[in-house]
């Protein structure tokens, strides 16, 4: 694998012949291609017309690196704006890697994190040579040469970067280009447009679904009703009956079946039967599941982290409090459910689909077509949504429609996910239970913290598993708990990895889903049980070593205009901090009572600090968009396991989605920084939940440690 | 563990769970006959027991769900809040500007294709008038409102009992679509306990 | 057997089954990919289309239920409220993600076609059945606002 395998588009593209990370095309590509566009290296083309293209390393569905990553080459290349255009990369990770993960992928709030030297770096390069070949053209030093807006200039002589393109090609590539003071900074800070709105606004743009193939077979599967189910055997005469259905077949997955149209896929799959054997099936309902984990709860675990003796001081402190905490299954619920089109023959393949991990989807889609990787071509698609649900370990989703493809024999398919398949195909956030002991001291001080937390680790078994898996512990579980914000002389957290046949996976801001609402609300009690306000009380107690956390929360104080839990028109208000992906979020909620009687919640203010803020309006949109996320999933979800193993839910009249109608107004204020940018795609999420809690304790009188809202405030 | 037999149908089924149609006693999926309450001597009492009888069908979610006391309307077995959260929006009761009644639910009912269940439809699809909820009230309640040409759409009881017995919007409630039980019975007998009750004088329960 | 009906101003014809849902005839059929399938049971609005001007979720739209009637998809959508929602939805770079926002401009579309000054409990109303799972919601309802307002000037 990662053998280099130039798409059709980079082969049209052509090469300089000269290129900073060793990525070349065969000579037959270039001999064919008479107006070569200049391209200095991986991430960086320049056209004849001076359109400048920028590889996109992560795929794009919605949180902007698109827009991000070309910013940061636009930049450090003084291109216009407006010339600029992006591409998803080819899966090829010497090239194409994310630099945090070593593979290329999409996750963790990383895209810009990664990306931010490497692609002002290929953006500075090309500048150089575009400088170099100025100057040659013009006989000037080169350092009298000024590039802005798209424009290379001496005095009155201008070029743009396309008539120096084919001689920039010439000129030697720098090793270490000089990059801009961020004082310096002309995009970098500016609220630009994001390149694929327009797309996306009038339908043009073109995601997994929309992709169609000559002769293409759509094909439909039919899951076993439980987790871990086999199939025993199937009946498939009457789907053969329906109009337009070609053939039926076992796939590992399931049942598929494949037809000349969606229709008759969709009616052929809903007049399937078959018997499924459930003897390795995860037949526990989660009730059941629940009991279990409430109970290792009660006991101490594998230690994740922690001081002092929290059992002594809890032993000692003046007044304690006591919570147990249900998470549910969640589902991630993209809008998109998950789709590819696959067109193979022996020794050739093409992809699209929405990859998250391009290298590793690729690979897995060559294993099980049987086509050598060197003969594969991704050609990575919008995706509409992910939220981490297009990220797995195992490539499930790809080998199913891989296993599909492959059963048929060669041709081109298109296999796609109903809503209930999507619903009812696991992947989910885990069930988990925490269990937290707290105390303080006489002087209202919380001098005790015991933390328990019981849930799945989705690592376990996968290539990302740590050594620490084997001695029961997972970061991705405690991360946010077993190291808190808050100054506490006294603090365990207590890990019990749960076995479960659910699968699981991570949600849009993995750990934090959970751990930032136990934290935040937990602390919040303390503070009211100490009698202080809990913007003080928090400030007064965080940790000094990092004081960023109280940059956010001041700022959020100071946006809304925080004197407390008590707003106008009887509403209430409260406060939750959390640090994730490296950026520290703190948001204020406030909230009234509902019809339903759950949380309204009317305005959210948010204070960010992710380091320098590279497009501040994107930042906005993902805080706006992570809160709204998170709080839909606080108030309305969860999915239920009945007994036998079957989901519930399975689509959206029962899987309730947050609507424009429950959506609170946000402010939103970037804090300024100097530091490296950090991610954004997932730290506006965590404290929105926590916040409407607080908020709510204080309305009612009542914590909520039962989430969803819908199910948590009358429990 | 021996294999279970579960198509999508079967799956779906089980899984919505329709707790009315697993759980009603046979002969409460019909309808008794005007003739099966001939027993009752005082013409009152008979008249306020056919009542109770059709309170079968107007009690029964598929009449309930758009006879609502608020301006969302329900739905399913269980009578639920309608989802997406739509509102009655106009005198008409066909919905909002935007999102109206029309906007899902077309002449007929439609089927699923992916799982089980079905968007109902009629031609006149909307929600009855506030004055004509129900949804809560007891029996004699909603016999009182039937009676009452305020609250029934101007009606006399004849012209209740044929839009009881042919209108066919309610008729629909016999015809309701995957996944959803009907109303007992036949609309038929309900036209004609209709008639038997408005023939007995039509007296409401206690 | 074949249902004729106005697709965009153009008239067309589908042989296929007639319970097939508009949704699948207008993308696979005809070839117009802006309307989404995401629910299938109109539930989520990304297959949102107007019939006969007004909103309609093509997944539950039977083919047959359009024959003789106009339906008009994303890329067919014109006119003065057609092109200030558009306007308003790049000036505040609505999209995310971008699978629903067809249906989100379809619908806001309809709604500002039935009332020209819809107020937040309107849009409310009009939008309950459009997801958005990235929860673009404040600037979808800032663009109806604005598209309003440019509408009326």
């Amino acid at each position: 694998m990662n053998a280099v395998t130039p798409t059709r588009r980079a082969v049209l593209a052509g090469a300089s012949g000269s290129l900073v990370l060793g990525f070349s095309l065969p000579a037959r590509a270039r001999a064919a291609q008479p107006a070569r566009p200049f391209r200095p290296n991986a991430f960086v083309s320049i056209a004849p017309d001076s359109k400048v293209t920028v590889m996109i390393k992560h795929v794009e569905f919605g949180q902007g690196p698109s827009t991000g990553l070309a910013t940061l080459v636009a930049e450090e290349l003084d291109a216009d704006w407006g010339q600029m255009r992006v591409e998803q990369a080819p899966a090829n990770d010497p090239l194409y890697k994310n630099l945090a993960f070593g593979t290329m992928g999409t996750g963790g709030s990383t895209a810009i994190s990664n990306s931010w030297m490497q692609m002002r770096t290929a953006g500075a390069a090309a500048r150089a040579m575009l400088v170099a070949a100025a100057a040659k053209r013009w006989g000037v030093p080169a350092a009298q040469v000024k590039v802005a807006k798209g424009v290379v200039s001496h005095g009155a002589r201008t070029a743009s970067f396309g008539e120096l393109a084919a001689s920039a090609a010439t000129m030697p590539v720098p090793e270490k280009p000089a990059l801009k003071d961020p004082a310096d900074f002309t995009l970098i800070g500016t609220r630009l447009p994001k390149l694929d709105t327009p797309a996306k606004t009038d339908g043009s743009a073109i995601f997994t679904m929309d992709v169609s193939r000559p002769g293409m077979i759509h094909t439909a599967i039919l899951h076993p009703p439980a987790f871990g189910a086999t199939l025993e055997r199937f009946d498939g005469a009457a789907a053969h009956a329906v109009p337009g259905v070609i053939a039926v077949r076992a796939v590992p997955q399931g049942v598929a079946v494949y037809a000349r149209d969606r229709h008759a896929a969709l009616t052929g799959r809903k007049a399937l039967t078959a018997e499924w054997d459930f003897e390795q099936a995860e037949t526990r309902s989660s009730a059941e599941m629940e009991q279990a984990y409430a109970a290792r709860a009660r006991t101490p675990g594998v230690q994740a982290g922690g001081h002092g003796d929290p059992a002594a001081a809890l032993a000692a402190a003046a007044k304690t409090i006591e919570a147990e905490y249900f998470f549910p299954f969640l589902a991630h619920a993209t809008m998109e459910p998950q789709d590819a089109v696959i067109e193979w023959r022996p020794g050739k393949a093409d992809v699209w689909l929405g990859s998250q991990f391009q290298v590793g989807e690729t690979t897995a889609i060559a294993k099980t077509l049987g086509v050598p990787f060197e003969g594969m071509s991704l050609h990575n698609q919008f995706c509409g949504g992910s939220f981490g649900r297009r990220a797995t370990p195992d490539m499930g989703f790809a080998v199913e429609a891989a296993a599909i493809a492959k059963a048929h024999g060669p041709g081109a398919y298109k296999h796609v996910w109903t809503r209930e398949n999507d619903m009812r195909g696991g992947r989910y956030r885990p069930l988990g239970i925490h269990r937290i002991r707290g105390g303080i001291d006489a002087e209202g001080r919380i001098t005790a913290w015991d933390h328990v937390i019981a849930m799945q680790s989705f690592m376990k078994g996968t290539p990302m598993a740590g050594p620490e898996i084997a001695k029961g512990l997972d970061g991705s579980a405690t991360e946010g708990a077993h190291e808190l914000p808050y100054a506490v002389p006294n603090h365990r957290c207590g890990y019990h990895m749960m076995e479960n046949g659910v699968p699981t996976l991570w949600w849009r801001s993995v750990g934090h889903t959970h751990t930032g609402y136990a934290v935040e609300t937990f602390v919040d009690e303390l503070l009211a049980l100490a009698g202080k306000d809990a913007v003080e009380g928090r400030l007064t107690i965080l940790v000094d070593k990092e004081p960023r956390y109280a940059g956010v929360l001041r700022r959020v104080a100071e946006i809304a205009d925080w004197s407390g839990p008590k707003a106008q028109d009887g509403r209430t208000r409260g406060v939750a901090l959390v640090k994730s992906f490296g950026s520290y979020v703190a948001q204020i909620a406030e909230v009234s009572r509902s019809d339903e009687g759950i949380p309204r919640v009317h305005k959210v203010w948010a204070a960010v600090d992710c380091g320098i803020a590279v497009n501040p309006d994107v930042i906005a949109a993902q805080v706006e968009g992570g809160l709204g996320y998170g709080l839909g999933a606080a108030l309305f979800n969860e999915l239920t396991i009945e007994p036998g193993g079957m989901v519930r839910e399975g689509n959206f009249d029962s899987y309730r989605c947050l609507k424009i109608a429950e959506m609170p107004a946000v402010e939103v204020s970037i804090v300024k920084s100097a530091e490296n940018p950090t991610g954004i795609g997932e730290p506006g999420l965590p404290p929105v939940a926590p916040a409407v809690a607080n908020a709510w304790r204080a309305l009612t009188g009542k914590p909520v440690h039962r989430l969803p809202f819908v199910k948590g405030v009358v429990a | 563990m021996s294999p279970r037999v579960i198509g999508l149908s079967a799956l779906a089924g089980a899984t919505l769970a329709l707790p009315l149609a697993l759980v009603a006693a046979p002969q409460e999926n019909g309808l008794r006959n005007p003739a099966d309450f001939a027993s009752i001597a005082d013409r009152n009492q008979r008249s306020a027991a056919i009542f109770t009888e059709m309170g079968k069908v107007l009690t029964h979610p598929r009449c309930v769900n758009c006879h609502p006391r608020t301006d969302r309307p329900l739905q399913d077995d269980r009578g639920e809040p309608h989802m997406p959260a739509v509102v009655r929006g106009n005198a008409a009761g066909t919905g909002a500007p935007g999102l109206e009644c029309a906007t899902c639910h077309g002449p007929a009912n439609v089927a699923f294709e992916s799982g089980v269940g079905s968007v109902p439809g009629h031609p006149l699809w909307h929600l009855a008038p506030i004055e004509m909820a129900w949804e809560g009230k007891s029996l004699r309640q909603i016999c009182e409102q039937l009676k009452d040409r305020r609250r029934n759409g101007n009606k006399t009881l004849a012209e209740l009992h044929e839009h009881n017995a042919h209108d066919s919007l309610v008729g629909w409630g016999w015809n309701p679509g995957e996944g959803r039980t009907p109303a007992p019975g036949t609309q038929a007998e309900f036209g004609a306990l209709t008639k038997a009750w408005i023939d007995t004088g039509a007296h409401c329960p206690a | 057997m074949a249902t004729g009906f106005t697709l965009n101003g153009k008239a067309v014809s589908f042989d296929g089954p007639p319970d097939t849902p508009l949704l699948w005839v207008i993308r696979d059929a005809q070839g117009l990919t802006g309307t989404k399938y995401g629910c299938g049971v109109a539930q989520c609005g990304a297959c949102t289309v107007h019939l006969d001007g007004r909103n309609r979720r093509s997944c539950v739209t039977p083919v047959s239920t359009v024959a003789g009637k106009s339906v008009t998809t994303i890329e067919g959508v014109r006119g003065a409220e057609a092109e200030a929602v558009k306007r308003a939805w790049i000036a505040l770079d609505v999209p995310q993600c971008g699978y629903c926002q067809s249906g989100q401009v379809m619908s806001a579309i309809g709604l500002l076609t039935a009332k020209a000054d819809p107020s937040d409990e309107d849009i409310d109303h009009a939008m309950a059945g459009n997801i958005c799972r990235c929860a673009t919601y404040v600037r979808i309802r800032q663009a109806i606002k604005d598209a309003a307002k440019a509408v009326a000037a």
